[in-house]
């Protein structure tokens, strides 16, 4: 085992450690289990939004659409379907992840600021769908009525409802199991023709690499990716809110993956966790807390632009 | 029902003509310096506060006059000191900065003059019907429409005639080409960007007067204008004006059959116009893509 990676090694086991451990340390630093759980489903959002815009180089700004409706598609099955947890979040999946797909092939064909617009602007229909239609989705003021069910696994009775804790590591498992295939994709053959892509587009299509095919199945895995944040972010509110596939939201993941580091498979999750507990932090104690989150985007963007992570290599190196 | 269909044909044109103001400054920057400008609507409620905050000691046309240039000079500052420094970087981040300085423009407003509506005085004059028939035209719509043409023409008689314009256009052809050619392009961005500002900036005084002042109405028109740029053609200013118009006149008319759907309709014609034209209606081969 080379030096490298052992440190990645270490790496590695850090950061699953803080994982686990999170609602045992956090509550004597003042936070509590339910911001964690917060921060690991938008920050497994995050990292989906950077699986294509780290990874293969191509910038949606319209992901908060596919994470919304993961929200709704998981709130409409346990509110007219079936009270069964696992069952919802499938739906909530596969409705981000087929609509994702299909709109993708509308999209993929374009490059640099106008995919950047176009997604924007296929993001806010489904923003306009959930804010119009009323009678489904309970219109501006989101929908309710639904809660998470216990999960039932025969030998023992998960209680996710009411015990923060469980249901902590319930989303735990959820967040290893989508980042463990999103690793392992990352590591494929296919992963490489990704990076290959953002690396030089021109040389991989002369490489004989159909790129819009390969850009359209990485913009729909990271459909699905941010498809099952939503279904368990919707788990976490009992919840699904309009606003949750604004365009301001997108915003929010792309400056969550570029203010941790876009270049690293851990970044964006760091990059969530500051900007979720700086704004639990900022709307606690003004009302004028939309400025500073504004403030700290031009800032970040001016001297911060390679993220934190970025940041720390580069001075290693 | 033939007026009915007549008055939101003409509420549509007059949106659309908010929407194509709005659009076409936000063309003229993306096309020539590769920015999405999110923090245009931000822009159009400076005009539109400005114009608010001058018109008791300049009246109504003081601040007509002078609330556009204004605007456009903090524009200028916002690029020379912020935007600048990224032109040479991944668009993704001159997309997030004005993203942040939307919020910042719309909380500090909302910080300086109250989360309430605020009303603009116009002319008295003006705010009367012509007829009692047509009661939906006023005399502050015609005049409305009236500035955007004045407007949108000066604009097209600039990038047409005058050496500022024609270097635009050439620069949103080829950039290298033009520097190559001795034109301080950073120069040629910073007025540009103060051409698409100003616009901006009129369209704020101008949605006051018919709107009200709030300190999100910029918000609302941002996405529009988006969509008008994206129908029309990426790249082409004709393409804008014509996108903006039409979006503004769908969803007029939409809105007498379907109401719910007014807001939809755009999105469903972009979503027309990228299957059958992927390009726009006037994008060029080659353009951005």
């Amino acid at each position: 085992m080379t030096s490298e990676q052992s440190r990645k090694l270490i790496v590695l086991v850090a950061i699953w450690a803080v994982l686990i451990f999170a609602p045992y340390w956090m509550a004597p630093l003042g936070g509590y289990t339910a911001l964690a759980t917060r921060v690991l489903v938008l920050g497994l959002a995050a990292m989906s939004l950077n699986f294509l815009l780290g990874f293969t180089g191509v910038l949606s700004f319209g992901h908060a659409a596919w994470f919304g409706l993961g929200a709704y598609g998981t709130g409409l099955s346990l509110k007219y379907l079936a009270p069964s947890t696992p069952l919802a979040v499938l739906c909530g999946i596969l409705l981000a992840g087929i609509c994702g797909a299909l709109l993708g092939m509308l999209i993929v064909r374009r490059r640099g600021v106008y995919f950047a617009m176009v997604t924007i602007a296929f993001g806010q229909v489904f923003y306009y769908i959930a804010f119009q239609w009323s009678s489904l989705t309970g219109g501006d003021d989101g929908l309710r009525g639904f809660a998470r069910a216990p999960i039932d696994l025969g030998v023992l009775k998960l209680d996710i409802l009411t015990n923060a804790n469980v249901f902590y590591y319930f989303v735990l498992f959820c967040f290893a199991l989508a980042v463990g295939v999103m690793g392992f994709i990352l590591r494929s053959p296919f992963g490489r023709t990704m990076i290959a892509i953002r690396e030089n587009e021109r040389r991989a299509r002369f490489l004989g690499i159909p790129i819009e095919r390969h850009i359209w199945i990485a913009f729909s895995l990271s459909c699905f990716f941010v498809g099952f944040a939503g279904a368990l972010y919707a788990l976490v509110n009992n919840f699904a809110d309009p606003r949750g596939l604004h365009y301001s939201q997108s915003g929010d993941f792309v400056m969550m993956a570029v203010m941790g580091g876009m270049r690293s498979f851990w970044g964006p999750l760091l990059g969530a966790a500051i900007f979720v507990i700086l704004q639990d932090y900022l709307s606690s104690i003004t009302v004028n807390w939309m400025s500073f989150v504004g403030l700290l985007f031009v800032l970040v963007v001016l001297f911060f632009p390679r993220g934190l992570l970025g940041f720390f290599q580069r001075g290693k190196a | 029902m033939t007026l009915l269909l007549l008055f939101n044909i003409t509420n549509g044109l007059i949106v659309g003509a908010f929407y194509v103001l709005m659009a076409l400054g936000l063309s003229l920057i993306l096309n020539l310096s590769n920015v999405i400008n999110f923090a245009h609507g931000g822009f159009l409620v400076i005009g539109g506060y400005i114009a608010y905050a001058l018109s008791p000691y300049v009246g109504f046309w003081g601040a007509l006059l002078l609330a556009p240039p204004l605007t456009a000079i903090i524009g200028i500052v916002i690029e020379r000191v912020l935007v600048r420094p990224l032109y040479g970087r991944d668009p993704l981040y001159s997309l997030l900065l004005t993203f942040g300085l939307a919020f910042m423009i719309e909380d500090g407003t909302r910080f300086i003059f109250g989360p309430q509506g605020k009303p603009f005085v116009i002319p008295p004059f003006l705010a009367q019907p012509l007829s009692n028939e047509l009661f939906f035209i006023t005399g502050y719509r015609l005049f409305m429409v009236a500035v955007v043409i004045i407007a949108i023409a000066l604009l097209f008689m600039l990038l047409r005639y005058t050496r500022l314009g024609i270097r635009i256009r050439a620069g949103t052809l080829d950039l290298e080409t033009v520097a190559a050619l001795g034109i301080n392009v950073r120069m040629l961005r910073t007025l540009n960007f103060a051409v698409g500002i100003f616009l901006a900036g009129l369209a704020g005084v101008l949605a006051a007067g018919q709107l009200g002042l709030e300190p999100t109405m910029g918000t609302g028109l941002l996405m529009p204008s988006f969509i008008a740029i994206i129908v029309g053609g990426i790249g082409s200013l004709p393409g804008t004006l014509i996108g903006g118009l039409l979006i503004g006149v769908a969803s007029g008319v939409t809105a007498v059959f379907f109401p719910a759907a007014s807001e939809a309709v755009i999105y469903v014609m972009m979503a027309i116009v990228l299957l059958t034209r992927p390009r726009g209606l006037f994008g060029e081969e080659g353009m951005l893509s």
